[in-house]
């Protein structure tokens, strides 16, 4: 398969994950949504570093994908602590950055 | 001790301790009799020096000049301060200490009802002004001649209004420091003027360059005359001269001291002193002879209509510093500069006589007072002395050095101010003697009738003062009538006799007018009515000067002001409005919801893609 088949694949998974970052109210979609716009940027890592013949990218990726476990993790805990002290998951509700 | 700079040094530095003494220990400066005793005494140490000054400058005939540099250039320093002491400003510096000394004992009686502290404060002032007179008077050159200058105005406005509470006294003080202030702005210019023009503000070194004739003459008409403008505000000559009858608000010791005998005559000195650099510029002289010689008629006029004892005696100063720089605009400055000496003496005298009898009295109305005589036979001698001596009655001090002003005038070639002198002569008799008939010989007023036993004598402090100058005035006549002093020009054989007559026949109107009530007062007026309607209004020049301020400045600040208000603070409204208008709206953009900031960076990195890739 070429590359830009791979790259393709990406694009969408970005597009998709960006979608769902912008429209999901609720905040544990968003952070679905911004799993899957990391991982559409893992999929061009691998792709470019197997068509380039250069292991950097494989590297990055390993990097990546546990840093994305702790992100996630992260997210998670965020989100739990938000709902104990707001009573919501909404992420429309939670407007504090609000200056 | 042979140099005369040196006891002159001293005398200028006694006042300035006392003054910073009294400025910097306040206790002391409350505490006021204290304060009035240490200012007492340096003034007489000032007179003492002064006296020793005088005595080492008559000795030998030259001068001593001690400077220290003050502000340094290139070639040598561009400004000095020091002392310049020779024969004329020895002698001024007598005068000046003398005066300052004897007000400030006089003072002592006249003040003996102020506060300790509103007393301290006054001699502080006292003290200030007999430093910056002094530094005045023996100023090297006209950068500290022009800081004293603007010194003794200071204690001019401050003294002027002593009593700040009074209104009038708040005002006049304002009026005085304007009107000289305005006048001082001409001389500023003219010094640096004169400075751009020969590159010394030195005096001996101009004198070196006017005798040299190395003065390029284009342009210094203007110079002088700008100088002219500034000594014509301090010295009280038309049109400035609006502002000394208005001083008289302040206390009569000072108006004695500052307003008659010293800082007024601060004008004259500085023409005396310059006068080589006047000389080359006769146009200037002729304005300056012409201009003294109206003042002297203006004021005399106006002089006759005052019921105010010191407005008369503030006219009567106006006139005679008009009769000053008449003498030094016909080229003859000492026969000005004499004047100026006697003049001292004698009009501190009238003014402290009249401060004694405003001081036993209560009013300065000399229709509330008359009869005076009789209760008060000191002060009427001494104010009879006064007034003998400024009228010109021979044996008195003013006598010669009035004469010699009315010769040196036709000298000069000046037949017109002299006819306005001699007939200002003729006035000055008739309204000095109104006030004396009216005050010491009239018939009592009902006014003070009722408390007639409280009019006494002044107290020692007020009369011995007085005595001094009264005998000084005497004396210094009687010294003329023998000796006389050499004269720069022919007098005339007939101008004696003329001076005389003129003199006796002013006297003899005022008695025939005041005292014998021959000719009534009421017809007099009304066969002078246009001028007497004229007189009262001050010749609408106060009114002149107040369009000038309320109409010209005041609307062109009007107009100023509406151009900041509505134009310079406009544009700048609107610029805050439209800079608030916009952050309201772009206040919507921050939601506080992270989603939309979310949006913006994905349209950020859209426009940021776009904007690398532009094909260029």
């Amino acid at each position: 398969m070429p590359l830009y088949a791979y790259l393709t694949l990406a694009a969408l998974l970005f597009a998709i994950g960006f979608f769902g970052v912008v429209t999901r109210r609720n905040t544990i979609g968003i952070l679905l949504g911004i799993e899957l716009m990391l991982n559409a940027v893992n999929i061009n890592l691998v792709a470019f570093a197997r068509f380039n013949a250069d292991i950097v990218g494989m590297v990055f990726t390993a990097f990546t994908i546990p840093i994305t476990v702790a992100e996630v993790a992260l997210g998670l805990a965020i989100v739990i602590l938000m709902f104990r002290m707001r009573r919501t998951a909404i992420a429309d509700h939670l407007d504090i950055l609000k200056g | 001790m042979t140099d005369p700079a040196q006891p002159a040094l001293l005398a200028l530095l006694l006042p300035a301790c006392a003054f910073l003494i009294l400025a910097v220990v306040a206790p002391l400066r409350r505490r006021g009799r204290l304060a009035a005793g240490l200012s007492v005494l340096f003034s007489a140490g000032a007179l003492v020096a002064a006296i020793a000054a005088l005595r080492l400058t008559a000795g030998s005939d030259g001068f001593s000049e001690w400077l220290w540099a003050w502000i340094p250039a290139e070639a040598g320093p561009l400004a000095s301060v020091g002392v310049l002491a020779d024969g004329d400003s020895a002698i001024m510096l007598v005068l000046v200490a003398l005066v300052s000394f004897l007000v400030q004992v006089y003072s002592l009686g006249y003040l003996s009802d102020e506060s300790m502290p509103a007393l301290g404060r006054y001699y502080a002032y006292q003290s200030l002004f007999a430093f910056s007179m002094m530094g005045l008077v023996l100023a090297p050159n006209f950068v500290q001649l022009f800081i004293c200058w603007e010194l003794v105005g200071l204690c001019s406005y401050l003294l002027i209004g002593y009593w700040y509470t009074r209104p009038e006294a708040a005002r006049a003080a304002v009026k005085a420091f304007w009107i000289t202030k305005a006048a001082d702005v001409g001389m500023l210019v003219g010094i640096v003027l004169l400075w751009r023009h020969t590159g010394t503000f030195d005096f001996l070194e101009l004198l070196q360059m006017a005798d040299g004739r190395v003065i390029p003459l284009a342009g210094l008409g203007v110079i002088t005359f700008c100088i002219y403008l500034g000594a014509s505000g301090k010295s009280a000559q038309f049109p400035f001269h609006i502002w000394l009858p208005d001083a008289m608000e302040g206390p009569t010791p000072v108006s004695a001291l500052i307003h008659a005998a010293t800082m007024v005559t601060a004008g004259v000195y500085l023409l005396t002193r310059t006068v080589w650099l006047f000389r080359l510029t006769p146009d200037v002289m002729q304005i300056i002879a012409w201009n003294g010689a109206f003042t002297a008629l203006l004021a005399a006029v106006l002089a006759c209509v005052q019921t105010d004892i010191k407005r008369v005696l503030a006219y009567s100063t106006v006139s005679q510093l008009g009769y000053m720089m008449a003498a030094i605009g016909a080229g003859f400055a000492s026969a000005g500069f004499l004047h100026l000496l006697t003049h001292g003496i004698f009009k501190a005298l009238l003014f402290l006589g009249a401060g004694a009898v405003i001081h036993a009295v209560g009013t300065n109305d000399i229709f509330r007072m008359g009869g005076l005589a009789r209760k008060m036979p000191q002060t009427a001698i001494v104010f009879l002395v006064g007034t003998m001596s400024l009228t010109g009655v021979p044996f008195f001090a003013g006598f010669f050095s009035k004469e010699e002003i009315l010769g040196a005038v036709l000298a000069g070639g000046f037949p017109g101010p002299f006819a306005m002198l001699l007939l200002g002569a003729f006035l000055t008799a008739f309204y000095m003697f109104r006030v004396v008939f009216i005050t010491f010989f009239g018939t009592p007023a009902a006014t003070h009738g009722a408390d007639a036993h409280h009019v006494h004598d002044a107290p020692p402090f007020m009369a011995l003062p007085l005595w001094i100058l009264a005998l000084l005035s005497v004396g210094i006549g009687t010294l003329f009538a023998f000796w006389h002093p050499k004269e720069e020009f022919e007098t005339l054989g007939w101008l004696t006799p003329t001076a005389i007559v003129v003199a006796f026949a002013g006297i003899a109107l005022a008695y025939l007018v005041y005292q014998r009530r021959a000719i009534s007062a009421d017809a007099l007026a009304r066969a002078f009515a246009p001028i007497r309607a004229a007189a009262l209004r001050r010749f609408w020049i106060d009114d002149v000067f107040s369009f000038i301020y309320r109409g010209l400045m005041l609307g062109l600040a009007k107009v100023v002001g509406w151009v900041d208000r509505y134009f310079v603070d406009g544009i700048l409204n609107v610029l805050s409005a439209w800079t608030l208008t916009a952050g309201d709206s772009l206040r919507r953009l921050q939601s506080g919801r992270a989603q939309d900031y979310v949006y913006g960076i994905a349209l950020g990195v859209l426009l940021l893609l776009v904007w690398v890739r532009w094909p260029r």
